[in-house]
């Protein structure tokens, strides 16, 4: 019984560093990225290219001074920031990152690149602990004894359990068509290709799904389009203007941290997780593990691109097209989708 | 280890069910209560119900307590009146009964059923999502369809019940 | 987790726990004048069932032949938390709309009908 949990603490080990390490890379690639689009240089002054500008922002968080406003209700304040980590951090156990032939361990097998192996409800137990993500926004807002944070707080959790139906029934139509709430089953379904030339990702069959869900994903972390929760000329900073120092960093880290876990669901439902296009991974065992860890990491890395590059093209959304278009618009979207499936795989397509 | 697991889960059930009964401070109680489901969650878990402690997260911690959140922000109710503040005796009586109907369970739970001991080994793989799903919609159909409409009563009911009457 | 193998978790403590969690609900219930705060403890209450049946369904389960009898106790669950939500809501308008009225949710101020 201990070899399992060693193989499962290394596991999460792992997820964990890579995780809190893509962070501060995220950090930069916002920034490069966005002076990219504005056509400006961006920071590149501290190290190589700007590189070292993250290390310095932490720097900066972790001596600011750590303030504390008069009259925020103290239990509610302190916990806000936690749940927020807490609580992006445990969603990432669910998802499989790499491809598993049959590896052990000093005699241990491996049993899938997936923290938690035997959980036959993937989908659904990130989907249960994404929505507990309202939490820190609603008790930030709350406790923060500030019109604009209550503000803030309120649509931001608004906003989030509007998208999170449409979310969920986006992915309806590929749990129907994989047969299984498991994301490794989910993700070894899109391997092959369909009608020959277009590889057997979901994203080609259930496009409809796949858009709903991605629009739905930037809703649920809060990013622009979706962005009004924490518009910066409209609220202040929106449910965590009270924040300061490692408070800000707490919610800062989490939005990056929702940010990787939905490119990796994006990835693993819809893109085909570590399947390559045409072709099989030629590599077998512990190559092959590597080279489809690779495959995943870089189609991570695009949808973490995508996002930051459809932060500084389109404009806000105001709250009330917001509201309308989560429930007028999404909702009846996906759940044609679902209709879709339903009838594709009663005649036998899917 | 399960077994430990277990009492965990269970102390942690009765500690957060007092911490959302006797506290004053309304976001202290849907907060304990959020704990509370949680650990039932656990519960379901262990018992080797997966689908039903992923519902249960997901409609009570993630919906149904959200709504009660929204609803104390909104009448910004700060703090209340203390446990059982004005009601001495019935205090007194009150939770004398629910130790009675306590005791009741526990006593006819132990006398018709007194067997203890490990579940046998039955069919695999019911707590995965296809039996219930199977069963909703061929042996229950109707009680999921009459679900259905509960619902959308329930929603039309709130939003009439909730609508200003401003002219 | 499958019930295909042994757990040592007697269901009589699950009974036991469900017990316990009613009696703290009823407690709530008769001695909290704030509605909501009767309302979260209706809801510990619900949940004791809600474990009642899932001690029971864990401890049946094996005594069926195929998974579609076997699954009874997991979908009365499954309704009673969708009865719970419905009820939830339409509970919680009716708290607000007590509020427009006494400015208040003391249910000890909502004594209009009284004889």
């Amino acid at each position: 019984m201990w070899a399992e949990v060693a193989v499962v603490a290394v596991k999460l080990a792992f997820v964990l560093a890579v995780m809190l390490t893509t962070v501060p890379i995220m950090v930069w690639v916002e920034r490069r990225g966005s002076a990219l689009i504005q056509d400006r240089l961006g920071p590149n002054r501290v190290g190589p290219f700007g590189l070292l500008q993250p290390v310095i922002d932490v720097v900066k968080l972790l001596t600011k001074e750590n303030l504390r406003p008069e009259g925020v209700q103290t239990f509610l304040y302190l916990l806000a920031p936690v749940i927020a980590i807490a609580i992006s951090l445990s969603t990432f156990i669910a998802v499989p990152f790499a491809r598993d032939s049959g590896l052990s361990v000093f005699g241990q097998p491996v049993d899938g690149f997936i923290v938690a192996p035997n959980l036959n409800i993937g989908i659904l137990y990130i989907f249960a602990i994404a929505s507990l993500a309202v939490y820190s926004v609603v008790l930030a807002g709350w406790a923060s004894n500030n019109k604009f944070a209550l503000y803030g707080g309120i649509r931001a959790s608004a906003q989030a359990i509007s998208y999170e139906l449409a979310m969920t029934i986006a992915v309806v139509g590929v749990l129907m068509s994989a047969g299984s709430l498991h994301l490794q089953q989910i993700v070894d379904a899109q391997t092959g290709t369909w009608l020959g030339f277009l590889p057997r990702w979901n994203v080609f069959p259930q496009f409809l799904g796949a858009v709903t869900f991605m629009v739905a994903v930037f809703a649920e972390t809060n990013r622009l389009p979706f962005d009004l929760p924490e518009a910066e000329a409209e609220l202040v900073a929106g449910y965590h203007t009270e924040y300061s120092s490692m408070g800000f960093a707490a919610f800062y880290m989490s939005e990056y941290l929702h940010m990787i876990v939905g490119a990796s669901l994006i990835t693993v439902i819809f893109f085909g997780g570590w399947n390559l296009p045409w072709i099989d991974i030629p590599f077998d065992g512990w190559a092959g593990a590597l080279f489809s860890m690779g495959v995943f990491s870089s189609k991570v890395a695009f949808f973490m691109w995508f996002f930051v590059w459809v932060r500084w093209t389109l404009p806000r959304f105001r709250y009330d097209q917001l509201m309308a278009l989560g429930w007028k618009v999404m909702i009846p979207l996906a759940t044609l989708n679902f209709l879709w499936v339903g009838v594709g795989l009663a005649l036998g397509y899917f | 280890m399960v077994t430990y697991v277990f009492l965990a889960a269970a102390a942690l059930a009765v500690i957060f069910a007092i911490l959302t009964v006797v506290p004053r401070n309304p976001m202290i109680n849907v907060l304990s209560l959020v704990v509370l489901f949680f650990s039932m969650a656990a519960i379901f878990a262990i018992l080797g119900m997966d689908f039903l402690a992923a519902i249960q997260v997901i409609v009570y911690s993630g919906a149904i307590l959200v709504l009660f959140l929204f609803v104390i922000m909104l009448l910004n109710i700060r703090k209340v009146a203390p446990f059982g503040s004005g009601r001495r005796w019935q205090a007194l009586i009150g939770t004398l009964v629910a130790a009675g109907i306590g005791a009741m369970v526990l006593v006819i739970a132990g006398l018709l059923l007194p067997e203890q001991g490990s579940v046998l080994p039955g069919v695999a793989d019911l707590g995965t999502a296809v039996p219930i799903g199977k069963a909703l919609l061929s042996t229950h159909l109707f009680a999921f369809e009459f679900i259905t409409l509960v619902l959308v009563a329930s929603i039309v009911g709130s939003v009439y019940l909730g609508r200003r009457e401003d002219r | 987790m499958t019930p295909a193998e042994l757990v040592p978790v007697p269901y009589t403590w699950v009974l036991a726990l469900s017990a316990v969690l009613f009696a703290i609900g009823v407690v709530g219930v008769l001695l909290r004048r704030n509605g909501i705060a009767i309302f979260l403890s209706l809801e510990i209450m619900l949940n004791a069932a809600n474990l009642a049946f899932a001690a029971f369904a864990y401890r049946f389960a094996a005594g069926h032949a195929t998974a579609a009898a076997a699954i009874d106790g997991q979908v009365f669950i499954f309704f009673v938390i969708a009865v719970a939500a419905a009820e939830a809501a339409v509970g919680l308008a009716l708290f607000i709309v007590l509020h427009r009225l006494k400015d208040s949710i003391d249910v000890d101020r909502a004594n209009i009908l009284r004889w």
